[in-house]
């Protein structure tokens, strides 16, 4: 090899290294650790020595052991062939690596993010001698069915179209040439951006759309923007993967990247084995030809976990930029934090809160705030956006940890997860009492349009329902069921059947996994419809258990297992509601003479004040 | 490479040494610690700088001195000798045979740590396994590649609930034999007997491998000792084409171990003074589980713990429940009413459940029996709750059926014999039967048209 100036390793901690003499080492400079070329990233200077963390296991390395500047960052390829890949955290092909390497991850794998061999189709847009600033598109590649690549000019770059070939090529060809300032400059179809800079837009804007992810507890109580961010903490066992994987599936954006970070192998797996048999409700197509995965599970490098947030933050914003809405979920943020804390440690770092570095927080919030909803850089002002969901794995549940604690100063969106709803196999477990979402007024605002008028009112009136049953659960608690007015018992049976009839959704049903928000709202009008006309049957005087016992409320119960072609049934389900809860009203004989004239005022107005809230 | 010996030690603390002047030791290197009565340990290089080495030792380090300690570099990680023959063997916690039988002339020398599955390669595990357990099978099933561990508490019976699950699993329709890798850290003598003897019994002991630290074993060697049952459990399975059951017990201890050596280190400690890579660490072993595509061999896992105070928050529990593919929790209340396997159902879970049973696996009806179970012996369990408070009086006619039904449900589908081994269809139809004790109109979680078939028929 010819002579590189390198440098040598003094020290080896896990997976931290340290080195000497390297030459004019920069922060995050990329280098190649040892004899078999581990990638790392300086992350560290003092004085003489860089700190190094290896994406790999270290195992073997010692001191004396070259290391090797590469003069770059940590970067990215940007390009076409992105979507479908299975990367590992620092974008290597967990498929090609299989194909060369085995069933095993070995280490000092050097392998290119884009497939250099694969063919593209190349449409030109831009035309010789046209003008051109940065973000503008040059052209177009069909990268699957469902995605339309768009060939941008790179950030900073402007000037007139020289040369610009459409056709076949290759991700490492020259496409375009552009006449700048600064001389002519080959535009290729890839790019490289380093991870941690975020990619540069116009402006940002407050987040208005919504994210529809088809789960009825987060469309209809707590709501995700096109652009926003949420988090999902949640003890072991709630929910999280399933909730993520969920959005993964159904959401209404254009791009889907999922990162897996330092969680199962076998959810991977699940989701290159699921994503192709899977057909996208709003395409058509597989789920597949929308996804970039990202995996670097638990048992993989720590480093590199670090580092695969930002590598997926990074290609979501390439996407971001040509007008695409993208959904990013990172499952588990806790595991990122993590790999921060054990980095931090090996660097002897003044530790704060459980021994998580002090500058948890500021990371947390700088990639959080990756996401939004931007106009992009380019003439024609498109708009697109990320939103980001982080899962959050608080020890033994406990809210109060770090890592929960950080990410809720910054997202917009809580769903809480619970285990005691979980126990119950209420699914998906999120609390309905202490969730929720900042996204809510604006989104509803825009139901009445799309959906109906009485949609937000139907979803406060769910709401207060359920505010209501934990009090009267209380009562329950102390005294028994029997301490309950017939109205109260109402109450609790509504607010049941919204628990049981509607929030409650089983993701493993070919059909309960999605509902639109049309579904959505014919459901909720459903149950409500029950409780408010069964309120007045009781008013006239009906009997509660013939109210709770009524065989229409079987069907209400399966009503969610309506397919979305049939929804005419669960209008005219409603509409048998109110028709029932009317004979049985209207078979109540004398009521008078059941409930004492006093008495029936009584009840009416203490009825009338539980329902007040509605 | 000749070997260098160093007679350097300048520190001993705990089960760490600090040896100085060494020339080219790597990272993670396996290490000889010459005793000065002239015995000879295990150690592994923890950190390198450019003169220091800090070695942690296995064995314990009573009787070391610092003039008189010497330490041989041995160019390699630790590594476990394999070869087929390893089977029917009983090893010390680092790879020695103990069992009076010969050295096992190696097919391969495995690195213990081993390397990640490629997410990439690995195949979905869906084979469900008959474990002839009712709470197991028809509740929290365990397919076959999967990590369900069991978190107990001490003095409650997982050693025999894991026994008989070694001794009784099986893949419906099929007649391969599991192999066992039993990896034993740090528990008793009596309890490691039971389970060799248990393994001579039902001569299981042929095909299986066992590793043995016991509680009065070197702490340290702990560390080692799960690596290595995974390792020969990877070698059978991979380049064996083996089916194979790993038992890890007890996995508190094997963290223990390691919580101190982060102390001895003066490492940033965690939560309850556990290292904050303990999740990484221990998801470097439990991850060592699965199937991977194309190949016919396959890793189950069932680490065992035992819940420090039976917390189920406490770090160990927690980091373990994040890492495996459900948990299968004792109680000790079912203990004390003499129900075995005391199985607490409710928090108990099978995350690979649905992709292991239904049509064609084992049932049809599997799935919305189990979950129909679940939630009637919760609301039972509630209703029982309440009584408790309020009195037997102040609960509603239906709520009285469902306190009945969790009673008969502990007393005849959670309790079971040791030696009892049940179908999945006896399973099933006890569980049916069982709901004969509610109301028809409350089995919303089963269909109809099962209701009818499956109850009906158990009627007969
Ligand atoms: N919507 C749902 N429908 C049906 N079952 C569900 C649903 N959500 C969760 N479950 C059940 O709960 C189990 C655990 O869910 P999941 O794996 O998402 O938990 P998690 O919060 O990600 O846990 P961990 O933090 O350990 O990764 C699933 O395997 C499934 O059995
Ligand atoms: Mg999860």
């Amino acid at each position: 090899m010819v002579a590189e100036q390198s440098g040598e390793i003094v020290k080896v901690a896990g997976p931290l290294v340290i080195a000497r003499g390297l030459p004019d080492p920069r922060m995050y400079d990329l280098v190649r650790v040892g004899p078999s070329r581990l990638m790392g990233e300086i992350i560290e200077l003092r004085g003489e020595n860089a700190s190094v963390q290896v994406y790999e296991e270290t195992g073997g390395l010692g001191p004396g052991d070259p290391v090797f500047p590469t003069g770059g960052a940590l970067s990215v390829e940007l390009g076409p062939g992105l979507i479908e890949s299975v990367y590992d955290g620092v974008q290597r092909p967990l498929d090609l690596i299989r194909e060369s390497e085995g069933n095993f991850i070995t280490r000092g794998v050097e392998m290119p993010g884009l497939d250099r061999a694969r063919e593209w189709e190349f449409v030109p847009v831009a035309a010789e001698g046209d003008q051109v600033e940065e973000g503008d598109i040059l052209g177009t590649v069909q990268e699957t069915p469902v995605v339309e690549h768009r060939l941008m000019v790179p950030p900073g770059l402007g000037g007139r179209v020289e040369s610009i070939s459409g056709g076949t090529h290759r991700v490492t060809d020259t496409v375009a040439v552009i006449s700048t300032e600064r001389g002519d400059v080959e535009v290729g179809m890839f790019q490289s951006w380093p991870v941690r800079r975020a990619r540069p837009y116009r402006d940002k804007r407050s987040p208005r759309r919504q994210l529809v992810t088809g789960q009825r507890v987060i469309d209809t109580l707590f709501p995700l923007a096109m652009g926003g961010t949420a988090c999902i903490p949640g003890p072991f066992g709630s929910g999280k993967t399933v909730v993520q994987h969920a959005i993964a599936k159904w959401a209404n954006a254009d791009i889907i990247l999922f990162i897996g970070c330092g969680e199962r192998g076998n959810e991977m797996t699940d989701v290159l084995l699921e994503f192709p048999e899977l057909i996208d409700p709003y395409s058509g197509e597989p789920l597949t030809k929308r996804t970039v995965l990202i995996a670097n599970t638990s048992n993989m490098p720590v480093a590199a976990r670090e580092a695969s947030v930002y590598t997926g933050v990074t290609i979501a914003e390439y996407y971001r930029d040509m007008g695409y809405n993208v959904a990013l979920q990172a499952d588990s943020t806790s595991r990122w934090a993590e790999a921060l804390r054990e980095i931090s440690g090996r660097l002897e770092e003044m530790p704060g809160e459980e021994g998580y570095p002090a500058y948890l927080g500021t990371r947390l919030a700088a990639f959080y705030e990756r996401a939004g909803y931007a106009t992009c850089l380019g003439s024609d002002k498109r708009t697109g956006s990320i939103t980001v969901v982080g899962s959050v794995s608080p020890p033994g549940g406990d809210l109060s940890e770090p890592v929960t604690q950080a990410t809720l100063r910054v997202v917009k969106v809580f769903w809480g997860l619970e285990d005691r709803l979980a126990f119950r196999r209420h699914f998906p477990a999120i609390n309905w009492l202490i969730s929720y979402s900042q996204y809510l007024e604006e989104i509803e605002k825009r139901w009445s349009e799309d959906i109906n008028d009485d949609f937000k009112q139907m979803r406060s009136e769910a709401m207060s329902v359920l505010q209501r049953e934990a009090e009267l659960e209380e009562i329950v608690r102390l005294i028994g069921v029997e301490a309950l007015s017939p109205g109260e018992r109402l109450v609790m049976e509504t607010a049941k059947s919204v628990r049981e009839d509607f929030l409650q959704q089983n993701a493993f049903d070919e059909i309960d996994a999605y509902s639109s928000l049309r579904k959505q709202y014919l459901l909720l009008k459903l149950v409500m419809t029950f409780g408010l006309e069964a309120r007045k049957a009781l008013e006239e005087g009906a009997d509660i258990l013939e109210i709770i016992r009524h065989p229409l409320r079987e069907r209400i119960a399966s009503a969610k297992y309506v397919r979305e072609d049939d929804l005419e049934e669960l209008e005219a389900l409603t509409g048998e509601v109110v028709r029932a809860m009317k004979q049985v009203a209207e078979g109540v004989p004398g009521r008078e003479a059941v409930v004492p004239d006093s008495a029936a005022k009584k009840e009416r107005e203490r009825v009338e004040k539980i329902f007040e809230t509605y | 490479m000749a070997i260098k010996e160093y007679l350097t030690v300048r520190e001993i603390v705990g089960p760490l040494l600090l040896v100085e002047e060494v020339e080219g030791a790597k990272y993670g290197e396996l290490v000889e610690v010459q005793f000065p009565d002239g015995s000879i340990g295990m150690g592994n290089v923890l950190e390198v700088s450019t003169d220091k080495v800090l070695v942690q030792s296995f064995e314990d380090t009573r009787g070391l001195s610092i003039g008189s300690t010497r330490i041989r570099f041995k160019g390699r990680a630790m590594e476990l000798p394999v070869s087929r023959d390893i089977l029917g063997r009983v090893f010390d916690g680092l790879g020695n045979p103990i069992d009076g039988g010969p050295e096992i002339i190696p097919d391969r020398r495995l690195d213990i740590n081993g390397n990640p599955i490629n997410p990439y390669a690995r195949d979905y595990p869906s084979d469900f396994i008959q474990t002839g357990v009712s709470a197991i099978d028809g509740l929290n099933p365990l397919v076959r590649g999967q990590k369900l561990p069991v978190f107990s508490a001490s003095g409650l019976p997982h050693s025999r609930l894991a026994a008989q699950v070694a001794r009784q699993s099986a893949v419906l329709g099929r007649e391969e034999e599991f192999s066992v890798v039993f990896g034993a850290m740090g528990i008793t003598f009596e309890e490691a007997d039971y389970f060799i003897n248990e393994f001579r019994k039902t001569a299981a002991i042929e095909r299986s491998v066992l590793f043995m630290n016991l509680a009065n074993d070197p702490a340290m060697e702990r560390i080692a000792t799960p690596r290595m049952a995974l390792t020969a459990a990877e070698y059978l399975a991979f380049d064996l084409d083996m089916h194979v059951l790993v038992i890890l017990t007890d996995m508190t201890y094997y963290c223990e171990a390691l919580r101190e050596v982060s102390a001895a280190r003066k490492e940033v400690p965690g939560r309850r003074g556990y290292p904050g890579y303990l999740y990484t660490d221990l998801a470097t072993l439990y991850e060592r589980a699965g199937r991977i595509k194309g190949a016919k061999g396959s890793i189950t896992q069932i680490p065992i713990l035992t819940m420090p105070e039976d917390d189920k928050t406490h770090p160990i529990p927690d980091l373990t429940g994040y890492i495996t593919e459900g948990q299968i929790i004792l109680s000790r209340e079912l203990h004390r009413r003499a129900v075995y396997p005391p199985i607490d159902v409710l928090p108990s879970l099978s995350r690979l459940k649905e992709k292991g049973i239904g049509e064609g696996k084992t049932r049809e009806d599997h799935s919305n029996l189990s979950n129909q179970l679940f939630s009637a012996y919760a609301r039972g369990k509630e209703a029982k709750e309440l009584a408790v408070i309020l009195g037997e009086s102040a609960l509603t006619e239906e709520d009285k059926q469902f306190a009945r039904f969790s009673e008969e449900f502990e007393e005849q589908f959670i309790k079971q014999g040791e030696f009892e081994n049940r179908t999945i269809d006896f399973t099933l139809a006890l569980g049916w039967d069982l709901l004969k004790l509610l109301p028809r109109q409350e089995l919303k979680r089963v269909k109809q048209d099962q209701i009818e078939r499956y109850m009906k028929q158990s009627e007969e």
